[in-house]
Protein backbone atom coordinates (compact mmCIF):
# COMPACT_ATOMS: atom_id res chain seq x y z
CA UNK A 1 0.00 0.00 0.00
CA UNK A 2 3.07 2.21 0.18
CA UNK A 3 2.81 3.10 -3.48
CA UNK A 4 -0.74 4.40 -2.90
CA UNK A 5 0.60 6.89 -0.36
CA UNK A 6 3.46 7.96 -2.66
CA UNK A 7 1.08 8.41 -5.57
CA UNK A 8 -1.67 10.20 -3.63
CA UNK A 9 0.85 12.78 -2.40
CA UNK A 10 2.18 13.04 -5.96
CA UNK A 11 -1.33 14.12 -7.04
CA UNK A 12 -1.75 16.45 -4.05
CA UNK A 13 1.62 18.02 -4.92
CA UNK A 14 0.36 18.50 -8.50
CA UNK A 15 -2.65 20.45 -7.23
CA UNK A 16 -0.44 22.52 -4.91
CA UNK A 17 1.88 23.33 -7.85
CA UNK A 18 -1.10 24.31 -9.98
CA UNK A 19 -2.20 26.88 -7.38
CA UNK A 20 1.17 28.19 -6.23
CA UNK A 21 2.92 28.16 -9.62
CA UNK A 22 -0.08 30.06 -10.97
CA UNK A 23 0.46 32.64 -8.23
CA UNK A 24 4.20 32.65 -9.01
CA UNK A 25 3.42 33.40 -12.68
CA UNK A 26 1.11 36.26 -11.71
CA UNK A 27 3.76 37.79 -9.45
CA UNK A 28 6.63 37.35 -11.90
CA UNK A 29 5.05 38.05 -15.26
CA UNK A 30 2.24 40.54 -14.75
CA UNK A 31 4.56 43.48 -14.11
CA UNK A 32 1.68 45.94 -13.91
CA UNK A 33 1.16 44.58 -10.38
CA UNK A 34 3.45 47.15 -8.76
CA UNK A 35 2.65 45.83 -5.28
CA UNK A 36 5.17 43.02 -5.69
CA UNK A 37 7.78 45.16 -7.51
CA UNK A 38 8.09 48.46 -5.67
CA UNK A 39 11.38 49.37 -7.35
CA UNK A 40 9.83 49.23 -10.81
CA UNK A 41 11.63 47.97 -13.90
CA UNK A 42 12.38 44.28 -14.35
CA UNK A 43 11.05 41.79 -11.80
CA UNK A 44 14.58 40.47 -11.35
CA UNK A 45 16.03 43.79 -10.10
CA UNK A 46 17.65 43.28 -6.70
CA UNK A 47 15.31 45.71 -4.92
CA UNK A 48 12.26 43.79 -6.16
CA UNK A 49 13.80 40.40 -5.34
CA UNK A 50 14.76 41.53 -1.84
CA UNK A 51 11.28 42.96 -1.30
CA UNK A 52 9.62 39.69 -2.26
CA UNK A 53 12.00 37.69 -0.07
CA UNK A 54 11.16 39.89 2.89
CA UNK A 55 7.45 39.46 2.37
CA UNK A 56 6.65 36.54 4.66
CA UNK A 57 3.69 35.34 2.60
CA UNK A 58 5.68 35.24 -0.65
CA UNK A 59 8.65 33.54 1.04
CA UNK A 60 6.21 30.97 2.42
CA UNK A 61 4.72 30.32 -1.05
CA UNK A 62 8.25 29.87 -2.45
CA UNK A 63 9.04 27.17 0.10
CA UNK A 64 5.72 25.35 -0.40
CA UNK A 65 6.15 25.47 -4.18
CA UNK A 66 9.75 24.29 -3.90
CA UNK A 67 8.81 21.28 -1.79
CA UNK A 68 5.78 20.31 -3.89
CA UNK A 69 7.59 20.73 -7.21
CA UNK A 70 10.60 18.73 -6.03
CA UNK A 71 8.43 15.87 -4.78
CA UNK A 72 6.26 15.84 -7.91
CA UNK A 73 9.20 16.07 -10.30
CA UNK A 74 11.40 13.50 -8.61
CA UNK A 75 8.57 11.01 -8.13
CA UNK A 76 7.74 11.42 -11.82
CA UNK A 77 11.39 10.77 -12.70
CA UNK A 78 11.39 7.70 -10.44
CA UNK A 79 8.29 6.33 -12.18
CA UNK A 80 9.86 6.79 -15.61
CA UNK A 81 13.17 5.23 -14.58
CA UNK A 82 11.42 2.28 -12.91
CA UNK A 83 9.46 1.65 -16.09
CA UNK A 84 12.71 1.21 -17.98
CA UNK A 85 12.99 -2.06 -16.08
CA UNK A 86 16.17 -1.71 -14.00
CA UNK A 87 17.26 -4.28 -11.44
CA UNK A 88 15.62 -4.39 -8.02
CA UNK A 89 18.80 -3.35 -6.23
CA UNK A 90 19.14 -0.33 -8.53
CA UNK A 91 15.51 0.62 -7.84
CA UNK A 92 16.08 0.67 -4.08
CA UNK A 93 19.31 2.67 -4.39
CA UNK A 94 17.65 5.09 -6.79
CA UNK A 95 14.76 5.74 -4.39
CA UNK A 96 17.17 6.54 -1.54
CA UNK A 97 19.29 8.70 -3.87
CA UNK A 98 16.26 10.71 -4.98
CA UNK A 99 15.24 11.31 -1.35
CA UNK A 100 18.71 12.64 -0.61
CA UNK A 101 18.87 14.83 -3.73
CA UNK A 102 15.38 16.16 -3.04
CA UNK A 103 16.08 16.99 0.60
CA UNK A 104 19.41 18.67 -0.22
CA UNK A 105 17.83 20.81 -2.96
CA UNK A 106 14.97 21.68 -0.63
CA UNK A 107 17.47 22.79 2.02
CA UNK A 108 19.43 24.93 -0.48
CA UNK A 109 16.29 26.57 -1.85
CA UNK A 110 14.83 27.24 1.58
CA UNK A 111 18.13 28.66 2.82
CA UNK A 112 18.31 30.92 -0.27
CA UNK A 113 14.79 32.19 0.32
CA UNK A 114 15.49 32.99 3.98
CA UNK A 115 19.17 34.03 3.72
CA UNK A 116 18.39 36.80 1.27
CA UNK A 117 15.98 38.14 3.85
CA UNK A 118 18.51 38.25 6.68
CA UNK A 119 21.11 39.68 4.27
CA UNK A 120 18.81 42.50 3.31
CA UNK A 121 18.02 43.21 6.97
CA UNK A 122 21.75 43.41 7.76
CA UNK A 123 22.39 45.90 4.98
CA UNK B 1 -13.63 -17.45 -59.96
CA UNK B 2 -15.90 -14.98 -58.24
CA UNK B 3 -14.98 -11.36 -58.02
CA UNK B 4 -12.33 -10.57 -55.50
CA UNK B 5 -8.99 -8.91 -55.24
CA UNK B 6 -5.40 -9.94 -54.82
CA UNK B 7 -3.55 -8.45 -51.89
CA UNK B 8 -0.02 -8.81 -50.60
CA UNK B 9 0.28 -10.35 -47.15
CA UNK B 10 3.43 -9.72 -45.13
CA UNK B 11 3.84 -12.21 -42.32
CA UNK B 12 6.51 -11.98 -39.66
CA UNK B 13 8.19 -15.37 -39.46
CA UNK B 14 10.32 -16.73 -36.67
CA UNK B 15 11.59 -20.27 -36.35
CA UNK B 16 13.36 -20.64 -32.99
CA UNK B 17 15.63 -23.37 -34.38
CA UNK B 18 16.83 -21.46 -37.45
CA UNK B 19 16.27 -17.72 -37.10
CA UNK B 20 18.20 -15.54 -34.66
CA UNK B 21 15.55 -12.83 -35.09
CA UNK B 22 12.15 -12.56 -36.82
CA UNK B 23 12.05 -11.95 -40.56
CA UNK B 24 9.34 -10.87 -42.95
CA UNK B 25 7.87 -13.14 -45.61
CA UNK B 26 5.60 -12.11 -48.46
CA UNK B 27 2.59 -13.94 -49.90
CA UNK B 28 -0.03 -13.04 -52.47
CA UNK B 29 -3.56 -13.91 -51.47
CA UNK B 30 -6.84 -13.81 -53.34
CA UNK B 31 -9.32 -12.15 -51.00
CA UNK B 32 -13.08 -12.15 -51.19
CA UNK B 33 -15.66 -10.23 -49.23
CA UNK B 34 -16.29 -11.80 -45.82
CA UNK B 35 -12.89 -13.42 -45.53
CA UNK B 36 -11.34 -12.99 -42.10
CA UNK B 37 -7.65 -12.70 -41.41
CA UNK B 38 -7.77 -16.18 -39.89
CA UNK B 39 -9.40 -17.54 -43.08
CA UNK B 40 -6.58 -15.90 -45.04
CA UNK B 41 -3.96 -17.54 -42.86
CA UNK B 42 -5.63 -20.93 -43.33
CA UNK B 43 -5.67 -20.34 -47.09
CA UNK B 44 -1.96 -19.53 -47.12
CA UNK B 45 -1.20 -22.58 -44.97
CA UNK B 46 -3.24 -24.89 -47.23
CA UNK B 47 -2.18 -23.60 -50.64
CA UNK B 48 1.18 -21.87 -50.31
CA UNK B 49 3.25 -22.52 -47.20
CA UNK B 50 2.41 -25.24 -44.66
CA UNK B 51 5.08 -23.99 -42.27
CA UNK B 52 3.24 -20.79 -41.23
CA UNK B 53 2.54 -21.04 -37.51
CA UNK B 54 -0.45 -19.41 -35.87
CA UNK B 55 -2.74 -20.22 -32.98
CA UNK B 56 -6.52 -20.39 -33.07
CA UNK B 57 -9.31 -22.36 -31.54
CA UNK B 58 -12.89 -21.15 -31.67
CA UNK B 59 -12.84 -19.00 -34.86
CA UNK B 60 -15.55 -16.71 -33.40
CA UNK B 61 -14.00 -14.24 -30.99
CA UNK B 62 -14.60 -16.21 -27.81
CA UNK B 63 -11.40 -18.07 -26.92
CA UNK B 64 -8.78 -15.33 -27.27
CA UNK B 65 -6.15 -17.53 -28.92
CA UNK B 66 -5.63 -15.70 -32.19
CA UNK B 67 -4.65 -12.22 -31.06
CA UNK B 68 -2.06 -10.66 -33.37
CA UNK B 69 -0.91 -7.34 -34.79
CA UNK B 70 -3.05 -6.69 -37.86
CA UNK B 71 -1.65 -3.75 -39.84
CA UNK B 72 0.02 -2.50 -36.67
CA UNK B 73 -3.01 -2.75 -34.41
CA UNK B 74 -3.57 -5.60 -31.96
CA UNK B 75 -6.76 -7.55 -32.53
CA UNK B 76 -8.29 -10.97 -33.03
CA UNK B 77 -7.61 -12.39 -36.48
CA UNK B 78 -10.90 -14.32 -36.41
CA UNK B 79 -13.20 -11.31 -36.09
CA UNK B 80 -11.30 -8.95 -38.38
CA UNK B 81 -12.25 -9.02 -42.04
CA UNK B 82 -9.34 -8.50 -44.39
CA UNK B 83 -11.13 -6.02 -46.66
CA UNK B 84 -12.12 -3.91 -43.65
CA UNK B 85 -8.49 -3.22 -42.79
CA UNK B 86 -6.57 -3.64 -46.06
CA UNK B 87 -7.01 -2.80 -49.72
CA UNK B 88 -3.62 -3.75 -51.15
CA UNK B 89 -1.35 -4.91 -48.34
CA UNK B 90 -1.89 -6.70 -45.05
CA UNK B 91 0.86 -6.92 -42.42
CA UNK B 92 0.62 -9.58 -39.75
CA UNK B 93 2.94 -9.78 -36.75
CA UNK B 94 2.84 -11.53 -33.40
CA UNK B 95 1.65 -9.56 -30.36
CA UNK B 96 4.59 -7.61 -28.95
CA UNK B 97 5.42 -7.32 -25.23
CA UNK B 98 5.36 -11.11 -24.95
CA UNK B 99 8.06 -13.63 -25.69
CA UNK B 100 7.75 -15.09 -29.14
CA UNK B 101 7.39 -18.86 -29.48
CA UNK B 102 7.12 -19.10 -33.25
CA UNK B 103 5.81 -17.08 -36.24
CA UNK B 104 2.56 -15.50 -34.98
CA UNK B 105 2.42 -17.31 -31.65
CA UNK B 106 3.27 -15.26 -28.54
CA UNK B 107 3.81 -16.86 -25.14
CA UNK B 108 0.83 -15.70 -23.06
CA UNK B 109 1.71 -17.86 -20.04
CA UNK B 110 3.38 -15.04 -18.02
CA UNK B 111 0.15 -13.02 -18.32
CA UNK B 112 -1.93 -15.98 -17.14
CA UNK B 113 0.47 -16.33 -14.21
CA UNK B 114 -0.02 -12.69 -13.19
CA UNK B 115 -3.81 -13.01 -13.49
CA UNK B 116 -3.71 -16.13 -11.34
CA UNK B 117 -1.56 -14.34 -8.77
CA UNK B 118 -4.25 -11.67 -8.37
CA UNK B 119 -6.75 -14.31 -7.15
CA UNK B 120 -9.42 -14.00 -9.85
CA UNK B 121 -12.10 -15.99 -8.04
CA UNK B 122 -14.68 -15.26 -5.39
CA UNK B 123 -13.42 -15.69 -1.85
CA UNK B 124 -15.52 -15.31 1.26
CA UNK B 125 -14.62 -14.94 4.89
CA UNK B 126 -17.07 -17.70 5.84
CA UNK B 127 -15.40 -20.66 4.19
CA UNK B 128 -18.14 -23.10 5.18
CA UNK B 129 -20.78 -21.05 3.37
CA UNK B 130 -18.53 -20.72 0.34
CA UNK B 131 -17.85 -24.46 0.08
CA UNK B 132 -21.38 -25.66 0.92
CA UNK B 133 -23.70 -22.78 0.12
CA UNK B 134 -27.12 -22.77 1.76
CA UNK B 135 -28.59 -20.34 -0.74
CA UNK B 136 -27.78 -18.15 -3.69
CA UNK B 137 -26.03 -14.83 -3.25
CA UNK B 138 -28.50 -12.26 -4.45
CA UNK B 139 -27.32 -9.27 -6.38
CA UNK B 140 -29.19 -6.24 -7.62
CA UNK B 141 -28.92 -5.40 -11.34
CA UNK B 142 -26.85 -2.39 -10.30
CA UNK B 143 -24.35 -4.58 -8.43
CA UNK B 144 -24.10 -6.82 -11.48
CA UNK B 145 -23.51 -3.87 -13.80
CA UNK B 146 -20.57 -2.68 -11.69
CA UNK B 147 -18.39 -5.58 -12.79
CA UNK B 148 -20.18 -7.22 -15.73
CA UNK B 149 -18.27 -5.26 -18.39
CA UNK B 150 -14.93 -6.41 -17.02
CA UNK B 151 -15.99 -10.05 -16.84
CA UNK B 152 -16.10 -10.25 -20.65
CA UNK B 153 -12.28 -10.42 -20.83
CA UNK B 154 -11.04 -13.37 -22.91
CA UNK B 155 -7.33 -12.94 -21.99
CA UNK B 156 -6.24 -12.55 -25.62
CA UNK B 157 -3.39 -10.19 -24.67
CA UNK B 158 -4.29 -7.41 -27.13
CA UNK B 159 -4.27 -4.79 -24.36
CA UNK B 160 -0.88 -6.00 -23.12
CA UNK B 161 0.51 -5.57 -26.64
CA UNK B 162 -0.89 -2.03 -26.90
CA UNK B 163 0.24 -0.84 -23.46
CA UNK B 164 3.29 1.49 -23.57
CA UNK B 165 4.28 0.63 -19.98
CA UNK B 166 4.38 -3.08 -20.90
CA UNK B 167 6.83 -2.26 -23.70
CA UNK B 168 9.69 -1.67 -21.25
CA UNK B 169 8.55 -2.80 -17.80
CA UNK B 170 8.42 -6.59 -17.57
CA UNK B 171 7.41 -6.44 -13.91
CA UNK B 172 4.33 -4.31 -14.62
CA UNK B 173 1.16 -6.27 -13.94
CA UNK B 174 -0.52 -5.16 -17.15
CA UNK B 175 -4.03 -4.02 -18.12
CA UNK B 176 -5.68 -7.44 -18.33
CA UNK B 177 -4.65 -8.68 -14.84
CA UNK B 178 -5.47 -5.32 -13.22
CA UNK B 179 -8.91 -5.39 -14.83
CA UNK B 180 -9.53 -8.87 -13.46
CA UNK B 181 -8.47 -7.73 -9.98
CA UNK B 182 -10.97 -4.87 -10.23
CA UNK B 183 -13.67 -7.16 -11.56
CA UNK B 184 -13.47 -9.35 -8.45
CA UNK B 185 -12.99 -6.42 -6.07
CA UNK B 186 -16.27 -4.83 -7.19
CA UNK B 187 -18.18 -8.10 -7.03
CA UNK B 188 -20.56 -7.75 -4.09
CA UNK B 189 -20.14 -11.45 -3.19
CA UNK B 190 -16.38 -11.20 -2.68
CA UNK B 191 -14.48 -10.56 0.56
CA UNK B 192 -10.82 -10.68 -0.57
CA UNK B 193 -10.55 -7.07 -1.76
CA UNK B 194 -7.85 -6.16 0.75
CA UNK B 195 -5.48 -8.91 -0.43
CA UNK B 196 -5.89 -7.89 -4.06
CA UNK B 197 -5.51 -4.19 -3.26
CA UNK B 198 -2.19 -4.93 -1.55
CA UNK B 199 -0.99 -6.78 -4.66
CA UNK B 200 -1.97 -4.12 -7.20
CA UNK B 201 -0.81 -1.11 -5.16
CA UNK B 202 2.77 -2.39 -5.00
CA UNK B 203 5.71 -1.05 -7.00
CA UNK B 204 5.23 -1.76 -10.75
CA UNK B 205 1.53 -2.05 -10.01
CA UNK B 206 -1.51 -0.01 -10.84
CA UNK B 207 0.16 3.41 -10.54
CA UNK B 208 2.33 2.73 -13.57
CA UNK B 209 -0.78 3.18 -15.70
CA UNK B 210 -0.77 6.71 -17.11
CA UNK B 211 -3.88 6.51 -19.23
CA UNK B 212 -2.44 6.25 -22.70
CA UNK B 213 -5.85 4.65 -23.28
CA UNK B 214 -4.65 2.25 -25.92
CA UNK B 215 -5.80 -0.90 -24.12
CA UNK B 216 -9.43 0.24 -24.31
CA UNK B 217 -9.04 1.23 -27.96
CA UNK B 218 -7.90 -2.22 -29.06
CA UNK B 219 -9.95 -4.52 -26.78
CA UNK B 220 -11.89 -6.84 -29.09
CA UNK B 221 -14.57 -7.44 -26.44
CA UNK B 222 -15.22 -3.86 -25.30
CA UNK B 223 -13.92 -4.60 -21.80
CA UNK B 224 -12.30 -1.17 -21.32
CA UNK B 225 -9.32 -2.00 -19.06
CA UNK B 226 -8.39 1.70 -18.78
CA UNK B 227 -11.71 2.43 -17.10
CA UNK B 228 -11.31 -0.44 -14.63
CA UNK B 229 -7.81 0.71 -13.71
CA UNK B 230 -8.85 4.34 -13.13
CA UNK B 231 -11.86 3.27 -11.04
CA UNK B 232 -9.55 1.07 -8.99
CA UNK B 233 -7.17 3.99 -8.42
CA UNK B 234 -10.13 6.02 -7.20
CA UNK B 235 -11.02 3.21 -4.79
CA UNK B 236 -7.42 2.98 -3.53
CA UNK B 237 -7.12 6.73 -2.94
CA UNK B 238 -10.49 6.89 -1.17
CA UNK B 239 -9.41 4.04 1.09
CA UNK B 240 -6.11 5.80 1.77
CA UNK B 241 -8.18 8.62 3.25
CA UNK B 242 -10.43 6.14 5.05
CA UNK B 243 -13.42 6.81 2.82
CA UNK B 244 -13.74 3.41 1.16
CA UNK B 245 -17.13 1.83 0.69
CA UNK B 246 -18.13 -1.35 2.47
CA UNK B 247 -19.62 -3.85 0.13
CA UNK B 248 -22.91 -5.64 0.44
CA UNK B 249 -21.26 -8.98 1.20
CA UNK B 250 -20.82 -8.02 4.84
CA UNK B 251 -24.40 -6.82 5.14
CA UNK B 252 -26.22 -9.81 3.64
CA UNK B 253 -28.06 -11.78 6.26
CA UNK B 254 -26.83 -15.32 6.37
CA UNK B 255 -29.58 -17.93 6.35
CA UNK B 256 -29.90 -20.18 9.36
CA UNK B 257 -28.13 -23.39 8.44
CA UNK B 258 -29.92 -25.54 11.04
CA UNK B 259 -33.38 -24.91 9.60
CA UNK B 260 -32.29 -25.01 5.97
CA UNK B 261 -34.07 -27.56 3.81
CA UNK B 262 -33.32 -27.56 0.09
CA UNK B 263 -36.43 -27.61 -2.08
CA UNK B 264 -34.94 -30.38 -4.19
CA UNK B 265 -32.85 -32.97 -2.42
CA UNK B 266 -29.36 -33.59 -3.82
CA UNK B 267 -29.12 -36.65 -6.00
CA UNK B 268 -27.74 -39.61 -4.03
CA UNK B 269 -25.09 -40.47 -6.60
CA UNK B 270 -23.31 -37.10 -6.90
CA UNK B 271 -19.53 -36.98 -6.97
CA UNK B 272 -17.92 -37.58 -3.62
CA UNK B 273 -20.68 -39.77 -2.22
CA UNK C 1 12.38 -25.13 -25.28
CA UNK C 2 11.81 -21.93 -23.31
CA UNK C 3 15.30 -20.60 -23.82
CA UNK C 4 14.75 -20.53 -27.58
CA UNK C 5 12.02 -17.88 -27.27
CA UNK C 6 12.57 -14.45 -28.77
CA UNK C 7 12.07 -11.43 -26.51
CA UNK C 8 9.48 -9.43 -28.41
CA UNK C 9 9.10 -6.50 -25.98
CA UNK C 10 8.99 -3.27 -27.92
CA UNK C 11 11.34 -1.38 -25.60
CA UNK C 12 11.37 2.39 -25.45
CA UNK C 13 10.07 2.61 -29.04
CA UNK C 14 6.83 1.27 -27.59
CA UNK C 15 6.44 4.48 -25.57
CA UNK C 16 6.51 6.58 -28.70
CA UNK C 17 3.71 4.63 -30.31
CA UNK C 18 3.96 5.48 -33.97
CA UNK C 19 1.57 4.07 -36.48
CA UNK C 20 -2.12 3.86 -35.87
CA UNK C 21 -2.55 4.79 -32.25
CA UNK C 22 -5.06 7.14 -30.61
CA UNK C 23 -4.55 10.78 -29.63
CA UNK C 24 -4.28 9.96 -25.92
CA UNK C 25 -1.22 7.83 -26.61
CA UNK C 26 0.60 10.87 -27.97
CA UNK C 27 -0.60 13.05 -25.10
CA UNK C 28 0.87 10.42 -22.76
CA UNK C 29 4.33 10.63 -24.30
CA UNK C 30 4.17 14.44 -24.58
CA UNK C 31 3.22 14.62 -20.91
CA UNK C 32 6.26 12.51 -20.09
CA UNK C 33 8.67 14.54 -22.24
CA UNK C 34 7.40 17.92 -21.03
CA UNK C 35 7.58 16.67 -17.44
CA UNK C 36 11.25 15.76 -17.82
CA UNK C 37 11.91 19.13 -19.52
CA UNK C 38 10.25 21.05 -16.71
CA UNK C 39 12.21 19.05 -14.12
CA UNK C 40 15.47 19.99 -15.86
CA UNK C 41 14.41 23.65 -15.98
CA UNK C 42 13.36 23.52 -12.33
CA UNK C 43 16.73 22.20 -11.14
CA UNK C 44 18.51 24.99 -13.05
CA UNK C 45 15.97 27.48 -11.70
CA UNK C 46 16.67 26.47 -8.10
CA UNK C 47 20.41 27.05 -8.55
CA UNK C 48 19.99 30.29 -10.51
CA UNK C 49 17.51 31.74 -8.05
CA UNK C 50 19.65 30.64 -5.11
CA UNK C 51 22.33 33.04 -6.35
CA UNK C 52 20.50 35.66 -4.28
CA UNK C 53 22.02 34.27 -1.10
CA UNK C 54 25.44 35.61 -2.23
CA UNK C 55 24.16 39.19 -2.36
CA UNK C 56 23.19 41.80 -4.99
CA UNK C 57 26.36 41.65 -7.15
CA UNK C 58 26.32 37.91 -7.74
CA UNK C 59 22.59 38.12 -8.35
CA UNK C 60 22.97 40.88 -10.95
CA UNK C 61 25.76 38.94 -12.69
CA UNK C 62 23.58 35.81 -12.82
CA UNK C 63 20.66 37.77 -14.21
CA UNK C 64 22.92 39.34 -16.85
CA UNK C 65 23.76 35.85 -18.19
CA UNK C 66 20.04 35.10 -18.47
CA UNK C 67 19.55 38.16 -20.73
CA UNK C 68 21.02 36.06 -23.59
CA UNK C 69 18.43 35.49 -26.39
CA UNK C 70 19.06 31.73 -26.08
CA UNK C 71 17.43 31.85 -22.65
CA UNK C 72 14.49 33.80 -24.06
CA UNK C 73 13.85 30.96 -26.50
CA UNK C 74 14.39 28.49 -23.66
CA UNK C 75 11.88 30.39 -21.55
CA UNK C 76 9.31 30.05 -24.34
CA UNK C 77 9.88 26.29 -24.52
CA UNK C 78 9.48 26.06 -20.76
CA UNK C 79 6.25 28.02 -21.03
CA UNK C 80 4.90 25.71 -23.76
CA UNK C 81 5.87 22.63 -21.75
CA UNK C 82 4.38 24.10 -18.61
CA UNK C 83 1.08 25.09 -20.28
CA UNK C 84 0.69 21.62 -21.77
CA UNK C 85 1.79 19.71 -18.68
CA UNK C 86 -0.44 21.75 -16.34
CA UNK C 87 -3.63 21.52 -18.40
CA UNK C 88 -3.14 17.93 -19.51
CA UNK C 89 -2.32 17.24 -15.87
CA UNK C 90 -5.74 18.56 -14.83
CA UNK C 91 -7.31 16.18 -17.33
CA UNK C 92 -5.23 13.26 -16.06
CA UNK C 93 -6.06 14.00 -12.41
CA UNK C 94 -9.77 14.02 -13.21
CA UNK C 95 -9.40 10.76 -15.14
CA UNK C 96 -7.13 8.92 -12.72
CA UNK C 97 -9.34 9.77 -9.78
CA UNK C 98 -12.14 8.09 -11.70
CA UNK C 99 -14.15 11.27 -12.27
CA UNK C 100 -14.05 11.48 -16.07
CA UNK C 101 -14.15 7.86 -17.20
CA UNK C 102 -17.84 7.10 -16.66
CA UNK C 103 -19.32 4.00 -15.10
CA UNK C 104 -18.98 0.41 -16.17
CA UNK C 105 -21.54 -0.41 -18.81
CA UNK C 106 -22.43 -3.48 -20.81
CA UNK C 107 -20.31 -3.56 -23.98
CA UNK C 108 -22.54 -3.36 -27.04
CA UNK C 109 -20.97 -3.31 -30.50
CA UNK C 110 -19.68 -0.87 -31.76
CA UNK C 111 -17.90 -0.60 -28.42
CA UNK C 112 -17.56 2.70 -26.63
CA UNK C 113 -14.92 3.10 -23.96
CA UNK C 114 -13.84 5.51 -21.25
CA UNK C 115 -11.89 7.31 -23.96
CA UNK C 116 -15.21 8.49 -25.37
CA UNK C 117 -16.22 9.74 -21.92
CA UNK C 118 -13.14 11.91 -21.54
CA UNK C 119 -12.86 13.11 -25.13
CA UNK C 120 -14.81 16.40 -24.72
CA UNK C 121 -12.55 17.23 -21.77
CA UNK C 122 -9.49 16.38 -23.86
CA UNK C 123 -10.65 18.65 -26.71
CA UNK C 124 -11.37 21.58 -24.37
CA UNK C 125 -7.99 21.16 -22.66
CA UNK C 126 -6.09 21.05 -25.96
CA UNK C 127 -7.90 24.15 -27.28
CA UNK C 128 -6.98 26.05 -24.10
CA UNK C 129 -3.36 24.86 -24.44
CA UNK C 130 -3.23 26.09 -28.05
CA UNK C 131 -4.63 29.50 -27.06
CA UNK C 132 -2.13 29.78 -24.19
CA UNK C 133 0.81 28.84 -26.41
CA UNK C 134 -0.16 31.39 -29.08
CA UNK C 135 -0.69 34.12 -26.48
CA UNK C 136 2.55 33.26 -24.68
CA UNK C 137 4.51 33.15 -27.92
CA UNK C 138 3.15 36.53 -28.95
CA UNK C 139 4.07 37.98 -25.56
CA UNK C 140 7.57 36.46 -25.60
CA UNK C 141 8.61 37.43 -29.11
CA UNK C 142 6.54 40.55 -29.85
CA UNK C 143 5.72 41.80 -26.33
CA UNK C 144 6.83 45.21 -25.07
CA UNK C 145 9.43 43.95 -22.55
Amino acid sequence: MRETAYWTWFIIAAIVILIFAGLHMVVMHLSMLGVFNPEGGAVTNWGNVAFRSQNQFLAFTYIILLGAALYHGLYGLRTIVFELGPKKSFQDTFTVLLWIVGLVLFAIGTYAAIAAKSLELAL
Amino acid sequence: MEKGTNITVFIRRFDPEKDPAPRQQQYTLHVERGMTVLDGLHMIKQTQDPSVGFRFSCRMGVCGSCGMMINGVPGLSCNTQILDVATTALTLAPLPNFNLIRDLVPDLVPMFGVIKGLQPYIQRNDVEEMENPTMEYFQTPHQLEEYLQFSYCIKCGSCMAACPTMATDKEYLGPAPLTQAYRYNTDSRDDAGDARRDLVAASHGIFNCHYAGECSNVCPKGVDPARAIQLMKKDLVLRYFGLGKHKCAHLCKKPDRSTYKPKIEAAPFTIGQ
Amino acid sequence: MDNKQYDNHLGIIGWLGGGRWGVERYLYILHRVTGLGILLFFLIHIFASSMRMYGPETWAAAMAILKNPIFKLGEFFVFVAFAFHALNGIRLILIELGLAVGKAEEPIYPYKSSLNNQRPLMVIVMVVVAILIIAGGYNTFFGSH
